[in-house]
């Protein structure tokens, strides 16, 4: 199977086609993949070299110009680094565009914390009016990527090595409903789908799949909430990043939260994805552990109930 | 002691470019140069104003005068020329200007500042007609103008300019340098930079200003900042091919 990265390249390059207001501003990353694409449109794929603070001015500037820029690189670099410019060459100057970020949390665990980028959804979230796409497979990603650039706000389209097995439908912006429980709501967000299902099985819960989490879908969490009020939320970003969008959704009814995701700490650890998936304790044992404690051991055994 | 002496040098500088504003003004006529002075007091209620004010006047009045092609006519007109404020601290002598060529009415200039009026001490393009981008934080507007520049051209626009001012202790941030690098390889000739220099870096351009931007395949010069002819040959000598600097010197910040 391709990656999200394969796929936004191939995406990208048939909107640049069929979408004549699309720029692509890249800052080396992934430019070797759009050679061809930059030979159909050499003025609409723009490489500004190892310069991310550029990268973002320009992508600003070209939106000014009446465009649609689409910026990409590492997370790391696409958000953190170039953060103010974010903030002020896009929300500041009321224009929008699309930032499409490969790396995600440890998809490359092996090169270390510099190339870890848990906290950029929680960065967005200072700002007004990002909508965040977190697409969990390659073919979502290209619905929501093809969402995401033919409309014309700003938006954030998460990419990652990590997908599961198959896509769902995703529309870009209701939670889609995928088990209905007694139990707390279970929100899976994106990549974390595959590992929240075997992390939940036989367990009297909700499965909701999140693939759009901003604007978060606070009608859906109430519903599956239920009388309970208890939601637990496994995103694969900084631990913690949507538990005020769910308290906000309950926020007229005793609910309890439950926020799973990537640890603060920095575990300076290399190695694989599967390693730092359990490291953060977000392997189907530790989530289907961290998740029943949560519920009260018993209350979600479905077996006994039946 | 040291710093109360600086204080009365700085003082009499004050005195002397202001002296250099006359207030005067044909009633009847369009507003020109000689009643900025005038306008910009609307803003600080007073007819004396610092080099740091009116550092930049000179060379937005030439530019909005005599070589910008935009109006309030066609301040949304795609074909227009661009120019983005960059240095966004101290826009009196911006806002004199915008108001003088009627992007807005006089009248907004006495709320400068205040919670109701859309001036404030830093231009925000969503309020103001005419300005091009909010600025305020330093380091924005080059590379946002190079932006402009490559989605102009690749929209096929290649006859409007783009303009953008910085101050040369703006110029200190990074941002500024990554933009300068690319835009002269990149070979973008609708892009002008407006480097409006009164020594205030701290620790200056040994070697100039001008330099940076040759070094990196630009077309640059160095003028008298309150010469107008002088602005106006920079402003539209020919560069084919590269983008153009233009370096405008004024009176030092803190002489």
């Amino acid at each position: 199977m391709d990656t999200m990265r394969d796929r936004f390249i191939a995406t990208t390059s048939r909107l640049l086609d069929e979408e004549p207001r699309t720029a692509l501003v890249l800052a080396e990353i992934s430019a070797a993949g759009f050679e061809q694409a930059q030979r159909r449109h050499p003025d609409r794929v723009i490489n500004v070299g190892i310069r991310e603070q550029l990268l973002i001015g320009a992508g600003g500037g070209i939106a000014l110009s009446g465009m649609r820029p689409i910026m990409h690189t590492f997370a790391s670099f696409l958000v953190e680094r170039p953060f103010e410019q974010v903030k002020l060459d896009f929300g500041h100057q009321n224009t929008g565009g699309v930032l499409v970020s490969a790396g995600a949390s440890y998809d490359w665990p092996a090169g270390g914390f510099t190339h870890m980028s848990p906290g950029d959804v929680a960065l967005l979230d200072t700002l007004d009016g990002w909508t965040v796409h977190v697409p969990g497979h390659p073919d979502e990603a290209e619905t929501l990527l093809r969402h995401a650039v033919t409309g014309d706000g700003r938006v954030y389209v998460r990419l990652s090595q990590q997908s599961n097995a198959e896509a769902r439908p995703v529309t870009g912006d209701r939670f889609l409903t995928l088990r209905e429980g007694g139990g707390p709501a279970v929100v899976a967000v994106g990549p974390m789908l595959d590992n929240v299902l075997a992390a939940t099985e036989g367990l009297d819960v909700s499965v909701l799949y999140a693939t759009t989490v901003r604007p978060f879908d606070r009608e859906t969490v109430r519903a599956a909430a239920g009388g309970r009020g208890d939601v637990v939320i496994v995103e694969p970003y900084l631990e913690g990043t949507s538990t005020t969008a769910a308290n906000d959704a309950l926020a007229d009814v005793p609910h309890r939260v439950l926020g799973l995701g990537v640890g603060r700490r920095e575990l300076r650890r290399y190695g694989t994805i599967d390693e730092h998936l359990a490291a953060h304790g977000l392997d189907p044992a530790s989530l289907r552990a961290r998740i029943s404690a949560f519920a009260g051991q018993g209350a979600l055994d479905a077996h006994r109930r039946s | 002691m040291t710093n109360t002496a600086l204080s009365s040098v700085s003082a009499d500088v004050h005195s002397d470019v202001s002296g250099g504003l006359p207030s005067a003004s044909r009633p009847g006529s369009s507003p020109g140069f000689r009643d900025l002075g005038r306008l910009m007091a609307l803003m600080t209620g007073d007819e004396k104003h610092g080099p740091a004010a009116t550092s930049t006047l000179d060379a937005l009045w030439v530019l909005y005068d005599r070589v910008l092609r935009v109006t309030p006519a066609t301040a949304d007109a795609p074909e227009r020329d661009r120019f983005l404020l960059s240095k966004g601290h101290g826009p009196m002598a911006y806002y004199a200007v915008l108001a003088a060529k009627g992007f807005f009415p006089e009248e907004w200039l006495a709320g400068f500042g205040s919670y109701d009026s859309p001036l404030g001490h830093h231009p925000d393009r969503v309020l103001v007609p005419g300005v091009e981008i909010g600025s305020g934080s330093l380091g924005h507007g080059l590379p946002l103008a190079v932006g402009t520049a490559l989605g102009l051209r690749a929209q096929g626009l290649t006859d409007p300019r783009v303009w953008v001012l910085i101050g040369d202790a703006e110029l200190d941030e990074g941002s500024n340098h990554e933009a300068i690098a690319y835009a002269g390889p990149a070979g973008l000739e609708q892009l002008h930079t407006l480097v409006v220099d009164n020594a205030s870096a701290t620790h200056g351009w040994p070697g100039g200003i001008a330099s940076r931007f040759e070094a990196a395949g630009w077309s640059a010069q160095a003028v008298d900042g309150r010469d107008h002819e002088a602005l106006y040959a920079a402003f539209t000598a020919p560069h084919p091919g590269r983008p153009r600097a233009v370096v405008a010197r004024v009176e030092p910040k803190n002489a």
